[in-house]
């Protein structure tokens, strides 16, 4: 009998030592990032984050001392343009996205019926599972050409006085990162808000029909309200996904001008395809504050999407429903 | 007292309210009628639209990748490595670098999911690694290979090899597995641990024996989809893996690292001018990608579930 509890104990501690390591990992990111970016943070300052230059080499430069950390003169480093791009190319993934999962999570709990439903998820969780630079090769050679050559050019000739749709068209830009990062979300908002969706008491739809309210007043006053929180939850797991993309934006971004985006035709740099794409550059600044830089826009975007993702797993307890319904977030 | 006049009131109330709600022969009842019957046949519209929306452009990407990757796929392309135009060496890079990362993912994510199912209670340190495993699985993929370039690249020594690429990608995988276990074993119904219970098994054999293996379904479906994510990603990869052009010679210290199938998409990308050959390989690549994604779920989400005895 002792012996078996003592088993039992060195079981249980066991494997609670080794879910432990998840704990050593996040906080061997944070500190790994924050020593490895502590030059930039020290020489940049607040000027990181006030400023929209990006500018590591700059002609003539001459190594300086500041603090007693190397750094070229007369270079800036500012992360504007970039937060402004994640943030602006994401919220067009989300104003297209969320009108259209809830429509799919709707047909598929409320309309279709069952025979229709079941592949339609089924393909949706499929699609959630191929992998972004996929979609980024997509947006690459279909979506920006067509953008770019034949979209934007008609509305900016038609619709000039929207604001943000003006010419000049410059690149498939901002237009094509948010409609590629919109067609990735939908099936991560679809597929959850339906999961929570499909979880309203039959009792209660029951009686509201029995009640003689239309299938649509049945969503809307009982199956939207019940699933609220797991909607509004998937919304902000896509906004998380979104902010984080790397690969797929970085396929369709332009060539790079880095000046904040006043119209939908700007090339967009979001922080997350601008590390990918700078990682190589970092050789080229001999005191290393480059590298520096980038390892403090890592931080930016890790504080960024850890917040989003905090308060994502705050609103819904769980993120994973089950084992089958894992999607990369 | 009180009692009686509330329940005067209530009833007053209902005759009133009885004698206000009009009758269904009421024009104003079947003008309403008729419009909520419009409205509900408009949302029904909009919905299977919206859905129509999406999925033109998703079996766009599946119609146009599986048409070109069959047209450019060639024994040659297929067997030569990099150097001499294949994609050989990328296909190797791909599974030697995922299955490292599986098997270092793997145990580690097991282990930690069965404390949590089975021996965590309500513990505050189990709630954490909770927490922190839902979090970590929305740290951006190219922080993780920010953070595997620092770690395993240039603090410990082993250069773009695979075995840095794997690991860092190892550090994706985790959490997923880490939750799927403990969700699936989680689902094993009540009955069967009060029966092992109360034929005195003691907890190592109730989870050795039962739980475990009736989770093992659920486990292998986390775990394989996890795979898939790992085998499509490409971010974590950049600084850690490498571009090698030729099958990989180790785990550390090949020249130029390990190539990956992901990584032609990249080196497409920095490319101004692509050749026909290039393309070819690329959209192959898209191709050989997608089916190892939707293979692996299908048998995931379908085989899996079919040997499921919970």
């Amino acid at each position: 009998m002792a012996d078996s509890r003592f088993e039992d104990g060195v079981y249980k501690y066991f494997t609670a030592m080794i879910s432990g390591s998840i704990l050593v990992i996040i906080v061997a990111i944070i500190a790994l990032l924050v020593y490895a970016g502590y030059p930039s943070l020290v020489v940049n300052g607040f000027h990181f984050f006030t400023s929209s230059v990006w500018r590591p080499n700059p002609p003539n430069a001459k190594i300086i001392t500041i603090n007693g950390i190397d750094s070229l003169s007369g270079s800036s480093y500012g992360v504007l343009v970039f937060a402004a791009d994640t943030l602006v190319s994401s919220a067009i993934a989300l104003v297209l996205a969320i009108p259209a999962s809830l429509g799919i999570a709707i047909f598929l709990t409320q309309v279709a019926p069952q025979r229709l439903a079941a592949p339609i998820s089924f393909t949706l969780e499929l699609l959630a599972g191929i992998p972004s630079v996929i979609y980024g090769f997509w947006g690459f050679v279909i979506l920006s050409p067509f953008l770019f050559q034949v979209m934007e050019p008609y509305l900016a000739q038609h619709f000039a006085f929207i604001p943000f749709l003006a010419p000049p068209v410059q690149s498939a830009g901002l237009l094509a990162a948010g409609l590629l990062l919109a067609i990735m979300v939908v099936p991560i908002i679809a597929s959850i808000s339906r999961d929570f969706m499909a979880r309203t008491p039959v009792e209660l739809k029951d009686g509201a029909k029995a009640l003689g309210l239309t299938k649509w007043e049945v969503t809307r006053k009982i199956v939207l309200p019940y699933a609220k929180t797991g909607i509004i939850g998937s919304m902000i797991l896509g906004l998380g996904r979104a902010l984080g993309e790397t690969m797929a934006v970085a396929m369709v971004s332009g060539t790079g001008v880095q000046t904040l985006p006043t119209s939908l035709y700007f090339s967009v740099n979001t922080i997350a395809s601008f590390m990918a794409l700078s990682l190589g550059n970092a050789v080229s600044d001999p005191t290393g504050m480059l590298q520096a830089a980038l390892m403090e826009l890592a931080i930016v975007l890790l504080v960024i999407t850890i917040t989003v993702n905090v308060i994502a797993r705050i609103v819904i307890k769980q993120v994973f429903a089950s084992s089958e319904n894992i999607v990369r977030v | 007292m009180n009692l009686s006049t509330a329940d005067d009131e209530t009833e007053s109330i209902a005759i009133e309210d009885r004698e206000r709600i009009p009758s269904w022969q009421d024009p104003r009842v079947i003008s309403s009628y008729k419009r909520r019957r419009v409205e509900d046949f408009v949302i029904k519209i909009l919905t299977t639209t919206s859905l129509v929306l999406v999925l033109y452009p998703l079996a766009d990407i599946l119609y146009r990748f599986a048409y070109r990757g069959l047209q450019s796929i060639s024994l040659p392309a297929l067997t030569q490595v990099a150097r001499d135009g294949g994609l050989a060496s990328n296909i190797a890079g791909t599974f030697l670098v995922a299955g490292l990362s599986t098997v270092i993912a793997v145990p580690i994510g097991v282990l930690g999911g069965i404390y949590l199912a089975e021996f965590s209670g309500r513990s505050r340190y189990a709630e954490l690694v909770r927490f922190v495993s839902d979090v970590m699985a929305g740290v951006p993929s190219i922080v993780l290979g920010y953070v595997g370039f620092l770690l395993f690249v240039l603090y410990f020594g082993w250069g773009l090899s695979a075995l840095a690429g794997g690991v860092t990608l190892a550090f994706l995988m985790l959490p997923y597995i880490l939750r799927t276990t403990e969700l699936s074993i989680r689902k094993v119904p009540l009955s069967i641990r009060e029966a092992a219970a109360a034929l005195g098994s003691t907890k190592a054999q109730l989870v050795n024996r039962l739980t475990f293996k009736l989770a093992l379904p659920g486990i292998l479906t986390g775990i394989l989809l996890s795979i898939s994510i790992a085998m499509g990603e490409t971010a974590p990869l950049l600084w850690t893996a490498g571009t090698s052009q030729s099958y990989p010679c180790g785990l550390i210290g090949c020249p130029g690292g390990v190539g990956y199938l992901t990584r032609i998409f990249y080196d497409f990308l920095l490319n101004p001018n692509p050749t026909a050959e290039v393309q070819n390989l690329a959209y192959l690549s898209a191709f050989l990608l997608m089916s190892f994604a939707i293979g692996i779920n299908i048998v995931a989400r379908f085989g899996l579930r079919r040997i499921s005895k919970i």
